[in-house]
């Protein structure tokens, strides 16, 4: 069961910190919701230092990032 | 190679080039013409750009920025071939405008925003330390409300008169600032003949490298506040690399151009009251981590079509005004016959720094994402 973050129309640095506290929560894999190009590399940076794999689909206006261990 | 290029700007390379980049062109805009030890400063020709529209009638201030102009054209040119334009907007808009009267209020008592900080100590101004302390102090304090849920909602997608009304008003001031014309006999639009504002690079160099630095500040989402921000939130320095290349470029440059004068007192238009550097530049870092961008920042997202950000640039721009009219501004050093006077913010000026972090505090603690 994937834990869905919704971080679709916040700004900086929102999307990273609820990105980041999924990833505390320990539950994979983990989707993210973004809309922006920003978030999107923002969350995949902070993903991947904290070591894990991320995977990126395109959805219309928005993007969605597969966090996996 | 549009691929290409998104990921070299989106690497730590891309953005060390930006800062690079900005902190070698500043200190040459200082060279063309700009203020002394100054360069660019965002506050500041905001302000400069306020006084020329008669929001203040400061004459030594009073001049309409091309270099403010060019931040958002050029970002908009670079997020229009890279196609991240988008107008979106309905993030607590009122919010953000009186964070952006109370982001200028701070930084006017300072004598300068983030950017200008970082470019003061380059140029030996040490009162750059204290104030670039200040600045850390209020994102830290921000941060604090960040980890505790702060947040000023969602933006949505919006129609194209959003995202397009900020690049028609920078065109609308390059055309005032070209055709120069006086609405009213004494009247605005002002050029000052006299003191900082009449301090200035020729248009079109100001121009270029304005589009120059917006470009590669929207490529890279270069952002002074962020900067600090992201280190001391989640110990990530990509934003940093940034700032750092900003700050040894400029030193050099500096150093190379002769530019470089050591030390606090009577540095050009700036004050060495190192507590009202420090409280002044904690409300300006507090309230920019609040609506999530240094003045630059908010002026390149502006020119995505980020309509929050542009209310948050116009909320400067009013304040400016305020702040002048008000007397809420720092007054600089002065120094005659070997004799300092410390200036600084006066009474006014020290009530509105704590009112606005009183205020901002209040955001900090109340603003969360309504679900």
């Amino acid at each position: 069961m994937a834990k869905v973050v919704d971080a679709r129309g916040l700004s900086c640095p929102q999307p990273v910190i609820l990105t980041r506290q999924a990833m505390e929560e320990g539950q994979f894999p983990i989707e993210v919701w973004v809309d922006t190009v920003t978030s999107r590399e923002n969350v995949r940076r902070a993903a991947e230092r904290a070591g894990l794999k991320v995977q990126v689909e395109a959805v219309g206006d928005e993007f969605k990032l597969t966090l996996m261990r | 190679m549009s691929e290409r290029l998104t990921r070299f700007f989106a690497s730590r390379w891309g953005i060390l080039l930006a800062g690079a980049v900005i902190g070698l062109l500043a200190p040459l805009l200082q060279r063309a013409g700009n203020p002394t030890n100054m360069g660019i400063c965002v506050a500041c020709f905001e302000r400069d750009i306020a006084g020329a529209l008669g929001l203040h009638r400061v004459a030594t201030v009073q001049y309409i920025r091309p270099e403010i102009i060019a931040f958002v054209l050029g970002s908009l040119i670079a997020a229009l071939l890279f196609r991240e334009f988008k107008p979106r907007a309905g993030s607590a808009p009122i919010v953000r405008f009186l964070l952006g009267m109370f982001a200028m209020t701070g930084a006017l008592v300072f004598l300068g925003c983030p950017w200008r900080a970082l470019l003061r100590l380059a140029g030996g101004d040490l009162n750059g330390l204290v104030g670039t302390a200040g600045l850390v102090a209020g994102i830290a304090l921000g941060v604090f409300f960040l980890k505790r849920g702060y947040s000023l909602g969602r933006s949505r997608p919006a129609p194209a008169p959003v995202g397009w009304i900020m690049p028609a008003i920078m065109l609308g001031l390059l055309l005032l600032l070209i055709f120069r014309p006086q609405f009213t006999k004494d009247g605005p639009i002002f050029f000052s003949t006299e003191g900082p504002g009449s301090k200035h690079a020729p248009i079109l160099i100001s121009l270029a490298v304005g589009l120059v630095i917006g470009f590669l500040a929207q490529r890279t989402r270069f952002c002074t506040m962020g900067a600090w921000r992201d280190v001391i939130l989640m110990g990530d320095t990509h934003l940093f690399t940034g700032v750092g290349a900003l700050f040894v470029v400029a030193l050099i440059t500096n150093l190379a151009l002769g530019q470089f004068k050591l030390g606090f007192a009577a540095q050009p238009v700036a004050h060495s009251n190192h507590i009202w550097n420090f409280l002044g530049m904690a409300l300006a870092g507090l309230a920019f981590l609040l609506a999530g961008g240094c003045p630059g920042r908010q002026l390149f997202l502006s020119g995505e079509g980020d309509g929050d950000a542009a209310l948050f640039v116009l909320g400067m721009i009013f304040g400016a005004g305020f702040a002048h009219n008000w007397a809420l501004t720092g007054v600089p050093d002065k120094l005659a016959e070997g004799v300092l006077t410390v200036g600084g913010p006066g009474p006014y000026g020290q009530a509105a720094v704590i009112i606005g972090l009183v205020f901002c505090i209040v955001l900090g603690f109340t603003m969360r994402e309504k679900k």
